[in-house]
């Protein structure tokens, strides 16, 4: 329900200088963004880079050395098994929180509020490293059941913090209209609630994926050889320079960033981007 | 709105297999799972870390119960770390912030090519702090681009050292944060109703009074709640600590000095430890700064209603 956005005739003559700073803003993100990644995928297909303004050759071996050297098919699809767990079992779990919190009142719901919004809070470390102590106690730790409990800490919070609202903007006169009409509360839910939701719920899971992705501390203290995201492989590379080719490490990162990229395209057309982020509500 | 009375009786929950046995409120079964969730993978592990920072390990036993944290304040090399990161986060959010907030305020009237600009906005976060960092290596590097660009307009002679120092990790630090200041401002800042702005108008008053006497002060919240999140970010910094900066010395921060005590030294007592004063030392500046946000704002509230 956005208000309608009607401007003040801009008086003539008069120049925007809000819509030029603006611009000039984009244009210093997209030179350093834009040049950091344009640096990386040209150094991917480089021979070799040596003080020239462009590589000296293009070649595709780093590619090639990368899926042997760092196991790239395993990596790939330890992130994609990671991510998706992730993801499945946040909305499992959030969804319904989501719906409870933003329908009904009890008597514990500041106290739950704020438990779901803690591990959003804090930085991971501080409740990753005591976590990842206690997963080694349950010799979790190093499994990819381990990456997974790890990042669930701070992706059922965001689940629910973006459905919360979500719900909560669902008119519950449709469900209560389906109830008079006779529906049974589980077709209710089914042909009601879920149509409705589904939007949602997908921008969640989405937004739930980019994240964990990109989440680098969890898994990086809970993650062992086989269980090892995209994320924490391309540290491990850039961590030591000198033993690679920065050649190596750039193509890693670039398969990284296009599998990053394409989730992202996927996530805008679905999401709001101002929704990327989490906002609390007061 | 619906009244509260109306919205309780609304919807009764699909069917949840216990009601059988006792009458309970279903509600309150649907969000269990997320309670024990957190409970049992954020407070548990939680407790389990702070009695274990007060379980010394190794040459530290000796101290007693406060063991490792008097090893880490004891130490003035991991002391230091506190400032080290507080050098960094708080530099960050304040440019981060200063920057995000006129960008924001102008855009909650739309520009044409929004979508695309703040579709351009997301992609740093999309990408994390690894890959930019990373991607730093290269781009800012000696040879880079910003280098040769400097170079080749003479502003500079030498190459600028960008890397592995407290620059680097700044830089880092500003780039990946950016975004989520933006979006959240953005976020903010579009929800103001623009009939305020109009009417401020309207009456007369200049563009400096409707900023300054409108506008920032319905932003204020969102400012101190965009402020605390970049805060939490930034100063939770690691990986470009390491990539793009200095660990042995001048970006050798808090996050960095906890991981070495657990995963170099095996000693789990004083990883938690530091860990522990990490949180603290952030939830006590991010409350402070929320809670002078609700005065500010309380303040500017009351100043504009009279």
């Amino acid at each position: 329900m956005s208000v309608a956005v009607r401007r003040l005739p801009v008086r003539r003559g008069e120049i925007d200088r809000g819509a030029i700073f603006v611009y000039a803003a984009v244009a210093v993100l997209v030179l350093v963004v834009g040049g950091i990644l344009v640096s990386v995928v040209l150094d991917a297909f480089a021979t070799s880079w040596f003080g020239g303004w462009l590589p000296d050759g293009f070649t595709d071996r780093w590619f090639r050395a990368a899926i042997t050297d760092f196991d790239l098919p395993q990596i790939l699809v330890a992130t994609a098994f990671i991510t998706l767990a992730v993801a499945a079992i946040g909305l499992l779990v959030g969804v319904p929180a989501a719906y409870v919190l933003a329908r009904r009142r009890f008597r514990v719901k500041g106290v739950v509020q704020v438990l779901l919004l803690l591990p959003l809070l804090l930085p991971p470390i501080t409740y990753g490293i005591p976590l990842a102590t206690m997963l080694y106690e349950f010799r979790l730790a190093g499994t990819a059941a381990g990456v997974i409990v790890a990042n669930l800490v701070p992706a059922l919070p965001l689940v629910v913090l973006l459905l919360t609202p979500f719900f909560e903007q669902i008119d519950p006169n449709l469900e209560r209209a389906a109830r008079v009409l006779g529906a049974s509360p589980l077709r209710v839910f089914t042909r009601v609630l879920v149509p409705l939701a589904a939007p949602g719920v997908l921008a969640a899971a989405l937004i739930v994926i980019v994240r964990a992705l990109a989440l680098f501390e969890l898994t990086f203290l809970t993650s062992g050889a086989d269980s090892t995201t995209l994320v924490v492989a391309l540290y491990y590379a850039a961590f030591a320079p000198g033993i690679r080719p920065s050649q190596q490490i750039d193509a890693m990162a670039v398969v990284y960033m296009a599998t990053s990229l394409v989730l992202l395209l996927a996530a805008l057309r679905f999401v709001n981007p101002t929704n990327m982020v989490v906002r609390v509500r007061r | 709105m619906s009244a509260p009375a109306a919205r309780r009786e609304a919807v009764d929950s699909p069917p949840a297999p216990t009601r059988r046995r006792r009458r309970l409120d279903p509600a309150l079964l649907f969000i269990a799972p997320a309670v024990a969730l957190v409970l049992a993978l954020f407070v548990y592990p939680f407790v389990y870390g702070l009695i274990l920072s007060f379980q010394p390990y190794g040459e530290h036993e000796a101290d007693g119960a406060l063991g490792s944290y008097l090893a880490f304040f004891g130490d003035p090399r991991e002391r230091l770390s506190i400032w080290n990161t507080l050098r960094l986060a708080v530099p960050a959010t304040v440019i981060d912030v200063g920057l995000a907030l006129p960008l924001a305020y102008r855009l909650r009237r739309p520009v044409p090519g929004q979508r695309v600009i703040t579709a351009l906005f997301v992609i740093p976060l999309t990408l994390g702090t690894v890959l930019i960092a990373e991607g730093m290596l290269q781009f800012f590097g000696p040879a880079g681009w910003v280098n040769k660009t400097l170079i080749a307009f003479g502003l500079v002679q030498q190459p600028v050292q960008f890397l592995h120092n407290y620059l680097g990790t700044l830089i880092s630090l500003l780039i990946s944060d950016f975004p989520a200041v933006f979006l959240l401002l953005l976020g903010y800042a579009s929800s103001i109703d623009p009939a305020l702005d109009r009417a401020a108008r309207v009456l007369g008053a200049s563009w400096w009074q409707r900023t300054w006497r409108v506008t920032l002060p319905m932003l204020a919240p969102g400012i101190a709640v965009a402020a605390a999140l970049s805060f939490v970010a930034t100063f939770s910094v690691f990986p470009s600590a390491v990539l793009v900066g200095n660990p042995a010395g001048e970006t050798r921060v808090i996050a960095f000095a906890a991981w070495q005590a657990a995963y170099e030294r095996y000693d789990y007592s004083e990883g938690s430890a530091i860990a522990i004063v990490m949180g603290a030392i952030e939830l006590a500046l991010v409350g402070a700064a929320l809670s002078l946000r609700a005065g500010g704002y309380r303040r500017m509230r009351t100043e504009g209603a009279r």
